[in-house]
């Protein structure tokens, strides 16, 4: 592994550097029937799940394969989505916001080779490398953060529990028999990377326990002021402990404060949280961002504890499974999770997912807690 | 082919139909391990094998092995880098330090293979050969290299790729967009159009913090939303039309006939009877301004709310209005600390045309205001809670609407401004006196 330069100076950084020049323009990647009919589209249609035709005013149309993927993709995986784009698609091919890939073609007759092209390729496990779906009132792809793979405050994985979700709800991601869409989010912790807060079903990691403190270190490795400014309940204070003997700088942590967000481990590598009893999962559910009839909303918590069990974490899918049944079976035609929940009464929906309320359940963090409490006697009495 | 680590936990997530990244992973391991192109890769070839062994290890003990960065990136720049180190350098010294690029993707994520290609090699050779596609906030990821290879990296995205990094830490963060009029009906604005011009515009605020925290701009292109702006975006532009929703009354008819699948076929898999226009489309609108007569289609647009039900039920019968823009609003984010906040609406509807001259001036007077006053990681959407809606009128000069409010206040404590009420807040003590004893 001979070092090869770029061209890159490290003696004069600055010769012939070239900054601030933004990303390529977009209008280099239109496939040609996109740039012909930019903004002339009339209306689309989804032909299967995973299908859809969108027609121009020309009377152009093009057809678009859409396929799942996990985010956390290398570079050979990519190199074989080249392939077929290459092969059916004259080259071009995009991202969707949800990790989803979509392959696109200017006639219906190229559709079949492309599908059958997608579905033929199978990883050495078994699973689809190209699964088609994602569309309409279904399940698309789960948005999601970096987990065990990348983060250092994470409360559980990311990849992992996407995977063993997606594989439970595989049959609606390939299908379009929900009500509305419904969209799932991962966040591993608690900062929410993954702003998860407004999805149909949320996936969340979460600390339940304090920072440990390495006092003997403490005060070498870390700025002690600005781990105790990044404490967002000012639950850090700057304190002296004994060490063999030594009175040494360091911190006390008022632990009945601590939201156990880990951004003092940000700051302070001496201040881990991680905690394999302490860290789980929580599911967040009827959150939603489109406008779509009623107003966008946010998740609320439905279950505060549920273990954090690699490598399938079976007690989360199988609580987003049975949610997502009751809700299949039980919601009108166009109804959000979040909208089906308020219609029937939260207390309705905890009865009919076999849900327990719990007192973690109710909202006690400053003002907007009280607007969550029921001012009213009106409320379902529930078995 | 045996690999460096036992991955028995990791194995497990191989089955089963979705796409294992695992199964990516040990792909791209034996790739790099059998090396048949020659590559003289610039990290070392058992990134992906490491990356393994690491996440195993975190499946056994339940916990990361990860460490937080500390300052690498490249000269000139304040963002586009995560570092990032393990906490077992010794275990697994190929992923000892795996630092993260963020690479500013095209707007509305259209590739051809061609410039993918150019964007694997590189990460190939310099990288990890693992990335993200895409991070949450819209970027390229490559995931993973050490830091020599971070000015080299940034120096043949510049000369070769004709490319720039994204954003990370205390600064505009990499903009993103819908795919818009590219490939959508719905499509008010040009999100692409838009989101490219601000990226550029805004360079020097995308690279070099200034900021007292991330700053984030989304485009949608309707109020459907698709990329989240609404709760995943400090400043929130939305596609919107002023005027009438287009009526195709034949096509109406067609879906009442059943000729064609309401929602463009999107609830196909199951058999939720023949389409009823009254409780599908007139009772769920918000505005309650659509009328069906049995045969003619009525919408009372003055009512309508641009909740795009009524279009995205029947995308062939209804479209858009004409006199497009869009609305911005401000301030979403995720929960730390007060509790998570979805954008408020400021300015209910403005045009989108280049030189976008108007969108600029609300944006510049929004961060002038909270590079003043926001405090040490506040985002403007604390800064707008804590000084309050009105401040943020005053300091973008908009004048207060109806629209701004789901209701009024609930409580009387007006703060009025001295000059609002007259003579002032400087009484006569002795001219008070004359009427009235001690």
């Amino acid at each position: 592994m001979a070092f090869i330069s770029s061209g890159y100076n490290p003696d004069k950084p600055m010769e012939n550097r070239i900054t601030d020049i933004g990303p390529r323009s977009y209008e280099e990647f239109l496939p040609p029937v996109i740039k012909k009919n930019f903004g002339k589209w009339l209306y689309h249609e989804i032909l299967e799940p995973g299908v859809l035709v969108h027609v121009a005013e020309s009377g152009d149309e093009v057809f678009t394969v859409r396929v799942g993927a996990a985010r956390l993709m290398t570079v050979s995986h990519i190199r074989e989505i080249n392939e077929i784009a290459d092969k059916h698609c004259d080259g071009y091919l995009r991202f969707t916001t949800r990790n989803n890939i979509e392959f696109m073609v200017d006639s219906k007759d190229k559709v079949e080779p492309l599908k059958q092209d997608l579905l033929s390729r199978k990883q050495a496990g078994g699973g689809f490398k190209f699964p088609i779906g994602g569309t309409g009132a279904g399940v698309t792809n789960i948005v999601h953060t970096q987990g065990w793979v990348h983060c250092h405050t994470p409360a559980t994985d990311a990849s992992g529990p996407v995977k063993a979700t997606m594989d439970v709800l595989f049959d609606d991601f390939t299908s379009m028999r929900m009500p509305a869409q419904v969209r799932v989010a991962l966040a591993c912790c608690l900062n929410m990377c993954g702003a998860v807060h407004c999805s149909d079903i949320a996936i969340l990691g979460y600390h339940r326990k304090p920072p440990i403190l390495d006092h003997e270190y403490l005060d070498k490795m870390c700025e002690i002021p600005l781990a105790i400014a990044a404490c967002p309940t000012a639950a850090i204070k700057p304190g002296k402990v004994e060490v063999g003997g030594e009175t040494i700088k360091s911190v006390s942590v008022n632990n009945d404060r601590c939201m156990y967000c880990g951004n003092c481990y940000t700051m302070c590598p001496s201040m881990p949280l991680a905690d394999t009893e302490g860290d789980c999962i929580v599911l967040m559910v009827g959150g939603k961002i489109s406008n779509r009839i009623s107003m966008p909303k946010f998740s609320k918590v439905v279950v505060p504890y549920l273990p954090n069990n690699p490598p399938r974490w079976p007690e989360t899918t199988d609580a987003i499974k049975k949610i997502i049944e009751v809700y299949a079976a039980d919601a009108n035609k166009y109804e959000r999770l979040g909208e089906w929940a308020e219609r029937i009464g939260w207390e309705k929906f905890f009865e009919k997912c076999g849900l327990e309320f719990t007192h973690h359940l109710i909202d006690d963090f400053r003002d907007p807690a009280y607007f969550t409490w029921r001012q009213s006697t009106q409320f379902k009495f529930t078995k | 082919m045996e690999l460096k680590h036992k991955t028995p936990l990791l194995d497990e997530l191989e089955s089963g139909p979705w796409p294992s990244f695992v199964s990516d992973l040990k792909r791209e391991a034996i790739s790099r391990k059998t090396n048949e192109k020659g590559i003289d890769y610039q990290c070392p070839a058992e990134m992906p094998e490491d990356l393994l062994g690491v996440v195993e290890l975190s499946y056994e003990h339940g916990r990361t092995h990860w460490k937080h960065g500390g300052i690498v990136g490249v000269f000139g720049y304040g963002g586009g880098v995560i570092g990032r180190y393990c906490d077992q350098p010794e275990m697994f010294p190929a992923v000892a330090h795996f630092h993260t690029i963020r690479i500013n993707q095209p707007s509305g994520k259209y590739y051809t293979t061609e410039y993918l290609e150019q964007l694997m090699s590189l990460c190939e050779r310099r990288g990890s050969g693992l990335t993200n596609m895409h991070g949450s906030t819209g970027d390229i990821v490559f995931l993973g290299s050490h830091t020599p290879q971070l000015e080299e990296i940034f120096w043949e995205l510049t000369h070769n790729i004709n490319q720039d990094l994204g954003g990370s830490g205390g600064n505009l963060r990499t903009p993103s967009a819908c795919l818009g009029m590219s490939r959508c009906e719905y499509a008010c604005i040009d999100t692409q159009a838009l989101c490219h011009y601000m990226t550029n515009e805004y360079q020097d605020e995308l690279h070099r913090p200034a900021f007292p925290y991330k700053f984030k701009f989304k485009f949608d292109g309707c109020p459907n939303c698709c990329v989240a702006s609404i709760a995943r975006s400090d400043l929130s532009f939305i596609g919107t039309w002023k005027d009438d929703i287009r009526i195709d009354a034949e096509a109406v008819k067609a879906y009442v006939g059943g000729e064609l699948k309401s929602n463009a076929g999107a609830h196909a898999s199951r058999d939720w009877g023949p389409f009823d226009i009254q409780k599908e489309v007139v009772d769920l609108c918000p505005g309650e301004c659509m009328a069906w007569d049995g045969s003619k289609l009525a919408i009372d647009n003055s009512n309508c709310t641009r909740c795009m039900h009524c279009i995205n039920t029947m995308p062939r019968a209804l479209r858009i209005g004409q006199d497009t823009g869009l609305s911005m609003l401000v301030g979403a984010k995720a929960p730390i600390l007060d509790g998570a906040q979805i954008s408020s609406l400021l300015v209910p509807f403005i045009k989108a045309e280049e030189p976008y001259d108007e969108i600029k001036e609300v944006i510049e007077n929004l961060w002038d205001w909270w590079m003043e006053e926001g405090k040490n990681r506040e985002r403007i959407g604390e800064l707008m809670k804590r000084q309050g809606f009105q401040k943020m009128l005053e300091v973008t000069g908009l004048k207060a609407t109806a629209q701004h409010v789901k209701e009024p206040r609930s409580n009387p404590y007006v703060f009025w401004k001295e000059d609002e009420v007259p003579g002032g807040w400087k009484g006569d003590i002795n001219e008070f006196r004359k009427y009235h004893q001690r």
